[in-house]
């Protein structure tokens, strides 16, 4: 059901960024292992663990280096892939904001640009349902349960 | 079996608090599950801040609510829409929506209503016999046969998931390594916290539950255009007739067992045993080819078989602490947030939690029979909400939500972080469901293999020598190694012989016809 129907499989450069990433990962897990202390079997110290698992990280990157034309499940960035990189820097945006103007404000801007631009929501439709999304949001949140939620009102 | 708690935890079901949380929980499910999009494990992830307020029987048996109602719920719109709302209604669509394009959808959702209490009803029952077993059974377990359990379970998971079982592992390590972070339980000294104070107690599963399942899974599905505007099909006379229940009788009778069985197994779970169901029935069948074109059974054994697993996959987590899927771990978590930790003490030292929840399920089945059929209507006309505007609305409760566990802004922080990471991994083949399973188990698994270690004076082959670890670690070695031989032994054949996939690519060709 995951799959989209219409999204390509993902090309080879994205197989060798993953297996270069998931590699660096391991190669970094495995530096900062012996920075807290490998230890022994006998005397398992903090870095052991992560030691082992940093280890495996290495070794799955080395797998999927050798394999990285199979797509394997990954889908390729196009052009589709553009709304959710919107829609990401307008939560980033919210968690920004709501420590200095409380929730209200980047409630509703979300709520806007989400219905407008990303669902392409007719003004009608998207000036009716935010601020009665916020409202009842500030009704449960605030007014009924109390949650100590920066807000402005 | 001493009966005692088993009655008492009826008189605890039976609260009025506890029946509105299954109420609430099942209601809940099903609207979940007929909305296509968010599945059960997100859903209960972004729900999870609410049962902070809910005492631990109360939020259990609520989440349990919300994970089989919605493997009714998924069937609704697989029938009507032929769009699945849940993984484990994929098959359904098949003959489902052929029944429904005849004009008896009411008939399939009626099957699939009767299959589905049916399953969870054997399955339930099972389960209270067999959970005290089990548990009593793994009160013996050391550190050893933790470690080895641990293993097992998240080898069995990554083997199962999406993606390819190397992706998986890879998802498994990144959570083991997320529960490195923060202070180390037998040294107090920090680890990868990066400096950072908010790091110093370690991460937080609730952000990472709702930033993978719940933000990630809304940011992967705005990158396909969804289809709104489905127009529905009718629905009416629900009641199956004689000859359809003559039909379907044998297929729910073998989907309850199959169900039962597959959902114990980690990593089986409902999607697995839906689909298995669906192929014994297809193999089984005197005129397979009806299959795909409207046969009952074709409805009565996947749906019948997801709720048995739904419900038998609760044997795990509750006796042995150790969750056989994605959603499971998430329960798992959120019964650690309540200061509840599943494992096989549970059933003894916390009967009223344990026979609480596994009653529940009984009342549960009863109130999706109930409720499903009547409330169609209702369901239908929720499809016509258009996912533009869901979106946005779930996305604010999810980061409002994840305010309210800690009442800290780091969290929200947090959820848009793992949202971003659960899209990536997505788009990348990585399935978030073993790194969320793996998170969960990291501290219990590190814990366990040091204590292990230190038991052992540093010798391994200790795991091997004691009867039960050295069983489970040879299970894992057996799974680890089973697709390489089944590699070299297929190499001269051109296709698989069979794959779980097989009803589903059987049955898509049938339905073109």
């Amino acid at each position: 059901m995951d799959d989209a129907p219409g999204a390509p499989p993902a090309g080879p450069l994205t197989g060798l960024a993953l297996a270069v990433g998931v590699t660096a990962l391991g190669v970094a897990t495995v530096i900062g292992s012996l920075a807290l202390g490998a230890g022994t079997p006998a005397r398992p110290d903090s870095g052991t663990w992560p030691l082992l698992v940093g280890l495996a990280l290495c070794a799955l990157g080395a797998v999927l280096a050798v394999r990285f034309r199979r797509p394997d499940g990954a889908e390729a960035f196009t052009r589709a892939s553009w709304p959710v990189a919107a829609g990401l820097a307008t939560t980033a945006g919210f968690v920004s904001v709501i420590g200095t103007i409380g929730f209200e404000v980047p409630s509703f801007a979300l709520m806007v640009f989400w219905l407008r631009v990303l669902g392409r929501e007719s003004w009608r439709s998207t000036l009716l349902v935010a601020p009665a999304a916020v409202a009842a949001l500030y009704l449960v949140f605030v007014a009924a349960l109390a949650v100590p939620i920066p807000h402005l009102l | 079996m001493d009966l005692g708690p088993v009655i008492d935890g009826f008189g605890v079901v039976l609260e009025p608090a506890n029946l509105l949380y299954c109420l609430i929980g099942v209601t809940i499910g099903m609207l979940v599950g007929v909305l296509p999009g968010l599945g059960p494990a997100a859903t209960i992830a972004i729900l999870l801040p609410i049962t902070f307020e809910i005492d631990p029987v109360g939020a259990v048996i609520m989440l349990a609510g919300i994970f089989y109602g919605a493997q009714y719920g998924g069937t609704i719109t697989s029938v009507l829409l032929r769009l699945p709302g849940e993984a484990s209604s994929v098959v359904t669509v098949f003959d489902g929506h052929a029944l429904a394009r005849q004009g008896r959808a009411g008939t399939a959702l009626g099957i699939a209503a009767i299959g589905s209490f049916v399953g969870g009803t054997v399955s339930v029952i099972a389960l209270s016999v067999l959970a005290p077993l089990v548990a009593g059974f793994a009160l013996d377990f050391g550190p050893p046969e933790y470690t080895a359990l641990a293993l097992l379970g998240i080898l069995l998971v990554s083997t199962i998931s999406g993606g390819g079982r190397v992706k998986a592992l890879v998802a498994a390590c990144l959570g083991l390594l997320l529960a490195v972070v923060g202070r180390d339980a037998f040294t107090g000294g920090e680890r990868f916290t990066l400096g950072s104070l908010d790091l110093a107690d370690g991460l937080d599963f609730v952000p990472i539950a709702m930033g993978l399942f719940g933000l990630g899974e809304i940011l992967h599905s705005l990158e396909r255009r969804q289809h709104a505007g489905h127009a529905p099909v009718a629905v009416h006379d629900i009641w199956p007739s004689r000859a359809d229940l003559r039909r379907s009788s044998g297929a729910i009778g073998r989907g309850s067992v199959l169900g039962f069985a597959l959902g114990v197994l980690p990593g089986g779970g409902a999607v697995m045993a839906s689909l298995a169901a669906y192929a014994v029935e297809k193999r089984r069948s005197p005129q397979p080819e009806r299959f795909g074109r409207g046969a009952v059974e074709g409805v009565a054994a996947p749906e019948t078989a997801n709720n048995a697993a739904a419900t038998s996959s609760f044997i795990p987590l509750l006796t042995l602490g150790i969750p056989a899927n994605a959603t499971m771990a998430v329960i798992f978590g959120a019964l650690l947030v309540q200061g509840v930790s599943p494992g096989p003490r549970l059933v003894d030292e916390n009967p009223e939690l344990f026979w609480g929840v596994v009653n529940s399920m009984y009342l549960g089945n009863v109130l999706l029979l109930v409720m499903s059929i009547p409330l169609v209507g209702v369901f239908v006309r929720i499809l016509r909400v258009r996912p533009a505007v869901l979106a946005p609305i779930t996305v604010l409760i999810t980061l409002i939500g994840a305010y309210t566990v800690n009442n800290s802004v780091f969290d929200i922080a947090l959820v848009v972080a793992f949202g971003a990471l659960g899209y990536l991994m997505k788009k990348l083949g990585l399935d978030p469901g073993p790194l969320v399973l793996a998170f969960v188990l990291g501290t219990l698994l590190e814990d366990s293999l040091r204590r292990s270690l230190l038991l052992f004076d540093g010798d391994p082959a200790g795991f091997v020598t004691r009867p039960i670890s050295g069983v489970l670690l040879a299970a894992f070695v057996v799974v680890a190694l089973l697709p390489l031989s089944g590699r070299l032994r297929r190499r001269p054949a051109a296709a698989p012989p069979d794959s779980p996939d097989s009803p589903a690519s059987s049955a898509s060709s049938g339905r073109g016809a």
